[in-house]
């Protein structure tokens, strides 16, 4: 077949869910309007770790409109199955109500089923709640921790002890939650043994898996809906304990539940990006040029379930290393399980590297540009692949030129502007996108108008769009006749929505599906002798607008319209398919940028102010420049408050979470941002996918962090080596 | 959220028979509401005062200001004679909250409003201020933010409102209306320090209700401005902050007004500073001078170890930001 003419991927359209959201047509997941629903509010354990002695629910059974409280002397017990393949990480997941255990504070203890939402919560405040309380461990820095993930390449001692430069450093960052606008909340209804679920998640065939293990019930007996996502950051990827209660609680009461999740809840009834020690050790010689690196990093993880992510894979491919040495220990506390927040791994070990190269870089008066392009790895070190596409030194140079990296003086201290003194620093960046196997059903009606749907979600990069995007194109329609649908189990599988590879994946098959069924009308009207295009070989024709032609001869052709008529199809329809990434892996493949940030810093008041942030980035084809735009400048305003604000604080003498609600957790406000900007490299990664994208979601909060406190660094002469940088660090 | 009963009054008499018998005032509600959905705060009766005619802004024989109760953060803030006049009392309501909050919010609400102690708005967690006698979680708990002066062992909650760092600077007078009549009562005895009874935070009788803050008169030109240090750009409360007003005369500081914020249990006077800039000449030597003194008798935390430096330096700013520097 041809190549489709291109009209709408690449083309800055506005969202095509807009509408729907600005006027609050879109329904969230709490929004469904689900008949004779009641209202379920959890009880949160007070305490850190313990038993639960005694449960008094007779004052809240009496509360007019409370209905029943579930707790674990009165709730079924649940089949709970293994669920191999979820994102459930390893070890015993949380079982609601079904023994007297505490693991965490704040771990649901019980559940209140009232008329109102009012009548729930004030009947959860009703009950009352004994413990046999034992001090919990919470503190990463007093724990033991697991035996580690370690790695290995080359001698990093050897090489550390023989290099001519050493430097031993030691990273801090806090625990960060993902704080979406929208809460969790779940909505189950039964119908015999059959389950629907309306669900905040960014995973709909997750949390089916994961309701179908947890109550036994065959994967078709569960349906999750979730057509709009409020913003997830990674708080969706797996199915929460809150949503096995709302389904447990209307399996009990033979009615509809919701369940919703406080602000309060969503720091202890969701996941977490955990807080990490990462020390590193690195030897390079007098030009800069790295001998080893050793990384030892410790991570909070729960009592019950071992949490990793891709710590790792930065110190092994990123910059080219002989000797490499690394230990990931997980650290077992009395906390609930955290999970992939925006960048995950990444975002947080390139804090630490490249930081660390800012170091290096000062230590050794070399520019920090100048020193990442002599440490330019050739291939990826870690398994002797060539890159598919690394474009990291066109980032460094256009990134120079656009930000005025030239007017950076090297030496701290020596800009200012009044009481604020003014630094420049920059970070790269790099994500490993994730390659699943996906599907997507396409069906071109008779009507000239097109439906593709997958089981994905939008939580707010724009799926709807994008994926309309592409299947216009390769339909040959406007964008007006095709409809996106996501969000239903129904649909076909997909993987979970994070990790960058929505686009990828879901496009992939997306297109996939949609080139079947327009190489099928082709080749039904290059064989139907009443078509203008019999005979014209398949190859030659193209599809505009609706109207199949002959690719020289626009004037000669037909609409899918008549040639679905005349043909009496009511419709035809395909189901596309992207199978994953290739095995063998034949490229080492990442997404990348560069991170360019000019900070001012009242070094009197401890005060850091983001002047300006330019992000250039290496992620392929971009099918969608405004929504490109949106993804690259959150994940920018993400970074600053990893870099500067977010900090999840536990009190470690009963493990409660101190500030958790978004007056007391921090995140940057309108006034903290100011100009920010985000220029992607022109072309695409043909060796990526058919798509030819890489995945922009996550890249672009990776090296924020580190920008900001190297451009710190350069106003101000000091280092700090812990996130966030508050006041009292640089006063 | 407790099950209450909510009635309004049309007029004064009608809101102070309701307070008497026990009924807690509400007018903007942006603080009380939050705390009864967190059941801090558990009334029995909302009185809603917010319709008495409490919403004018005058000035006083003398050339004081009187600000009705129920002027909202951003009427007065917006106030042509509350700009001329005190530009601090501007500059710290629009330091405060978010533009929604100020439309909103009241005066009187403003300065009855109750800290941000986590502690305390956390029902699971020990307060005095919250339920007498259950302890302080926050002395040795997180307390970063907490305050350094005014503290007890019961108690080491900071006042949140910037506004009341601008009246205690400025001296002001609350009037208040009461079943036995009017009294007024100067700032700085209105709100109350900790002590044993942190749950008492301020000097009213039961049922008295608040009709007005006057600002007195102050020698003119008056220079005044406010300062707030916060880990955000906006929509945070201050870590620390400065409200500075002085007077000029000849070149020499015949009057001068300090109080800080973020620090104190209340809003923190400053006289030790205040008596070391009268009769002096504007000096950046003075202003370090005078500020050196504004973290007298400070007593630090765990995590607030950093607030008595910061205040000095955040003192110094705002005397040369207001004071010049010469």
């Amino acid at each position: 077949m041809s190549p489709q003419p291109q009209a709408a991927v690449g083309a800055p359209l506005s969202r095509v869910d807009g509408r729907l959201k600005v006027t609050g047509k879109a329904l969230y997941a709490a929004e469904h309007d689900v008949d004779g629903v009641l209202h379920a509010v959890l009880v949160d354990a007070s305490i850190g770790r313990g038993r639960i002695t005694s449960l008094d629910t007779g004052a809240a059974e009496k509360h007019p409109g409370v209905l029943r409280v579930i707790h674990h002397r009165n709730a079924p017990k649940l089949p709970y199955l293994d669920n191999p393949g979820s994102n459930n990480p390893e070890g015993r997941r949380l079982r609601v109500f079904q023994d007297d255990k505490v693991l965490f504070h704040g771990q649901p203890v019980a559940v209140v089923v009232a008329t109102t939402l009012e009548a729930a919560q004030h009947g959860a405040s009703l009950v009352k709640v004994g413990y046999d309380a034992q001090k919990p461990s919470t503190d990463l820095a007093e724990a033991q921790p697991d035996e580690p993930t370690k790695y290995a390449r080359g001698d990093a001692e050897a090489g550390l002890r023989k290099a001519a430069v050493r430097l031993d450093l030691d990273y801090r960052m806090a625990r960060n939650h993902q704080n979406p606008m929208e809460p969790h909340a779940t909505i189950a209804r039964w119908n015999g043994d059959r389950l629907t679920v309306w669900d905040k998640t960014q995973w709909v065939v997750g949390t089916q898996t994961e309701l179908s293990t947890v109550f036994d019930l065959p994967m078709k007996s569960v349906r999750v809906i979730s057509p709009f996502v409020g913003g997830g950051f990674g708080s969706g990827l797996r199915c929460w304990p809150h949503t096995v209660v709302a389904a447990l609680a209307a399996r009990e009461l033979k009615r509809p539940v919701k369940l919703v999740l406080s602000r309060r809840q969503m720091y202890f009834g969701t996941g977490f990006r955990p807080s990490y020690d990462y020390r590193v050790r690195l030897g390079s010689d007098r030009r800069g040029r790295l001998a080893a690196m050793v990384h030892e990093m410790d991570a909070e993880t729960s009592s019950y379930e071992k949490f990793e992510e891709a710590i790792m894979l930065a110190g092994q491919m990123f910059y080219s290393t002989p000797n490499v040495s690394q230990e990931y220990r997980k650290v077992p506390l009395d906390v609930n399980t955290p999970i992939w927040m925006r960048g995950p791994g990444f975002a947080s070990a390139s804090f630490a590297i490249e930081s660390a190269m800012d170091e290096l870089a000062n230590r050794l008066g070399v520019d920090p540009i100048e020193l990442r392009l002599r440490n330019e790895p050739p291939e990826d070190e870690s398994n002797g692949l060539p890159w598919s596409t690394r474009r990291l030194r066109e980032c460094y140079s256009v990134g120079a030129r656009e930000f005025g990296w030239d007017r950076r003086n090297p030496e701290p201290r020596s800009t200012r502007d009044g009481d604020w003194l003014v630094g420049l620093g920059m970070a790269a960046a790099v994500y490993d996108p994730g390659r699943f196997p996906a599907q997507a059903r396409v069906r071109l009606d008779a009507d000239g108008t097109a439906v593709a749907e997958a089981a994905t979600i939008d939580m707010g990069p724009g799926t709807y769009t994008s994926q309309t995007q592409v299947a216009a194109d390769a339909l040959g329609l406007t964008m007006r006749n095709v409809t996106f649908r996501l969000g239903d189990s129904l649909y076909p599988p997909t993987p979970p929505h994070g990790g960058s590879m929505t686009m990828t994946v879901v496009g992939s098959a997306v297109l996939d599906g949609c080139n079947k069924v327009r190489g099928r009308a082709i080749q039904l009207a290059v064989e139907d002798e009443e078509s203008p295009l019999y005979g014209i070989k398949a190859e030659d024709v193209v599809v505009r607008n609706g109207r199949l032609h002959v690719q020289d001869d626009p004037a000669r052709g037909e609409t899918y319209q008549r040639l679905l008529t005349r043909n009496k199809l009511t419709h035809l329809e395909a189901v596309g398919a992207y199978a994953g990434a290739p095995e063998p892996a034949r490229h080492s493949y990442f997404s990348y940028g560069a991170v360019f940030t000019e900070v001012g810093v009242d070094a009197t008041l401890g005060l850091v102010r983001v002047r300006r942030m330019l992000g250039v980035y290496d992620v392929g084809r971009i099918v969608s420049p405004k929504l490109a735009d949106s993804q690259a400048l959150g994940g920018m305003v993400g970074g600053i408050g990893q870099a500067l604000l977010e900090h999840t604080v536990t009190d470690h003498r009963d493990g409660r979470i101190v500030n958790a609600s978004l007056a007391d957790y921090l995140v940057p406000v309108n006034a903290d941002i100011r100009d920010l900007k985000a220029i992607y490299l022109e072309g695409e990664d043909p060796d990526a996918d058919p798509l030819g994208v890489k995945g922009i979601g996550e890249v672009v909060q990776v090296g924020v962090a580190a920008a900001v406190a190297n451009a710190v660094h350069n106003a101000t002469g000091r280092r700090i080596r812990e996130l966030p940088i508050t006041a009292e660090a640089l006063i | 959220m407790h099950p209450f009963s909510y009635t309004r009054a049309s007029d004064t008499r009608e809101a102070l028979n309701a307070g008497r018998r026990g009924g807690r005032y509400i007018a903007g509600g942006t603080t009380l509401v939050d705390l009864m959905r967190e059941t801090v705060e558990r009334p029995e009766t909302l009185v809603d005062i917010s319709g008495l005619p409490l919403r004018e802004v005058r000035a006083t024989e003398g050339g004081g200001l009187r600000i009705g109760a129920l002027v909202t953060m951003a009427e007065t803030a917006a106030h042509p004679k509350v700009r001329a006049l005190y530009p601090v009392i501007s500059a710290s309501l629009e330091l405060s909250a978010s533009a929604q909050l100020r439309n909103m919010a009241t005066l009187g609400g403003n300065i009855m409003q109750r800290t941000r102690c986590t502690y305390f708005r956390d029902v699971t967690a020990a307060c005095n201020k919250r339920e007498p006698g259950s302890g302080c979680a926050a002395l040795k708990g997180h307390n970063r933010t907490h305050a350094i002066l005014g503290t007890s062992d019961s108690c080491v909650a900071t006042h949140p409102s910037d506004v009341a760092v601008a009246f205690a600077a400025l001296e002001a007078t609350v009037h208040l209306l009461g079943p036995d009549g009017e009294r007024r009562v100067p700032f700085a005895d209105f709100l109350l320090l900790p002590g044993r009874t942190p749950n008492r935070e301020q000097a009213l009788r039961p049922g008295e209700l608040i009709t007005a803050v006057a600002i007195p008169a102050l020698p003119r030109p008056l220079r005044s401005g406010y300062l707030k240090v916060r880990d955000r750009q906006s929509y945070e409360f201050a870590l620390t902050s400065a409200a500075v007003a002085l007077h000029l005369r000849g070149g020499i500081i015949r009057e001068a007004k300090v109080a800080a914020g973020g620090v104190g249990t209340v809003p923190w006077k400053l006289p030790a500073v205040e008596r070391h800039l009268i009769g002096e000449r504007p000096s950046a030597a003075l202003w370090a001078a005078a500020a050196e003194k504004a973290a007298d008798g400070a007593r630090t935390l765990q995590h607030n170890g950093f607030k008595p430096e910061l205040l000095k330096r955040t003192v110094e700013r705002q005397l040369r930001v207001v004071g010049g520097t010469k």
